[in-house]
């Protein structure tokens, strides 16, 4: 399947674009999700630890993708 | 109770008439403004940005939290994005309720768990031309 994952502040500069779409194989989640978008900034700097939102809602490593779901990366915040 | 993330200048005291009661015996206003240094480093501006869509709803999440633990309907804030200025008002919070205590313990409330998890980032310019994304271990650092 795949997923569209929103990036934002050093994610969106580091890969020069606002979204990336990955491949992912059915029943991927959160945790496969990151690592394929670490793969992706590899050699960049970016927050190593960056949470990701599922539907617009902070996710659990191991909480489950699917195609129609809005995936977010989400470095450190810095709101305020 | 009312959240919002704008692009356009914060009117602070607007938000104040905003909340005010006669049920209400104390207002509290919180205003964050751009400041000039971060960490050490001269800072000339900077740059908001959110993921908009969540960053409202984790606002709103985070008033309706407020207003049940301390009883009050009377909290708004405001949140902005876009290019700032040294001195801009960068996010606003009024809280009113019968009581000092409890205005002055929801409006922190707000301001810490906004800082904590609403989706918004924030690039600092610097005097040197060079520009950074703020991360929250650079903000800890820097309060010591």
């Amino acid at each position: 399947m795949t997923v569209r994952v929103l990036l934002f502040a050093s994610y969106a500069d580091a890969l020069g674009r606002p979204d990336v779409t990955i491949d992912l194989p059915a029943g991927a989640r959160v945790r496969d999700v990151l690592d394929r978008v670490k793969s992706l900034v590899a050699g960049k700097r970016v927050p190593e630890k960056p949470l990701v939102a599922v539907n617009q809602r902070y996710a659990r490593d191991d909480q489950p993708v699917g195609p129609s779901d809005e995936v977010a990366i989400i470095p450190p915040v810095a709101g305020g | 109770m009312r959240s919002a993330m704008v692009d356009h200048a914060i009117d602070a005291s607007r938000l104040l008439l905003e909340v005010a009661d006669h049920r209400n015996g104390a207002s509290v206003l919180f205003v964050g403004t751009v400041r000039d240094i971060n960490d050490g480093m001269p800072v000339t501006g900077l740059d908001y940005t959110a993921y908009g869509a969540m960053a409202q709803r984790e606002l709103a999440d985070i008033v309706s939290e407020a207003a049940k633990r301390w009883e009050t309907q009377d909290i708004v804030v405001e949140h902005r994005v876009g290019e700032l200025q040294l001195g801009d008002v960068s996010v606003a919070i009024a809280v009113a309720h019968p009581h000092r205590g409890q205005a002055f313990e929801a409006a922190r409330y707000v301001i810490e768990e906004l800082k904590r998890r609403a989706p918004i980032w924030k690039r600092e310019h610097y005097v040197d031309g060079r520009t950074d994304w703020v991360s929250t271990a650079t903000e800890a650092a820097g309060a010591k």
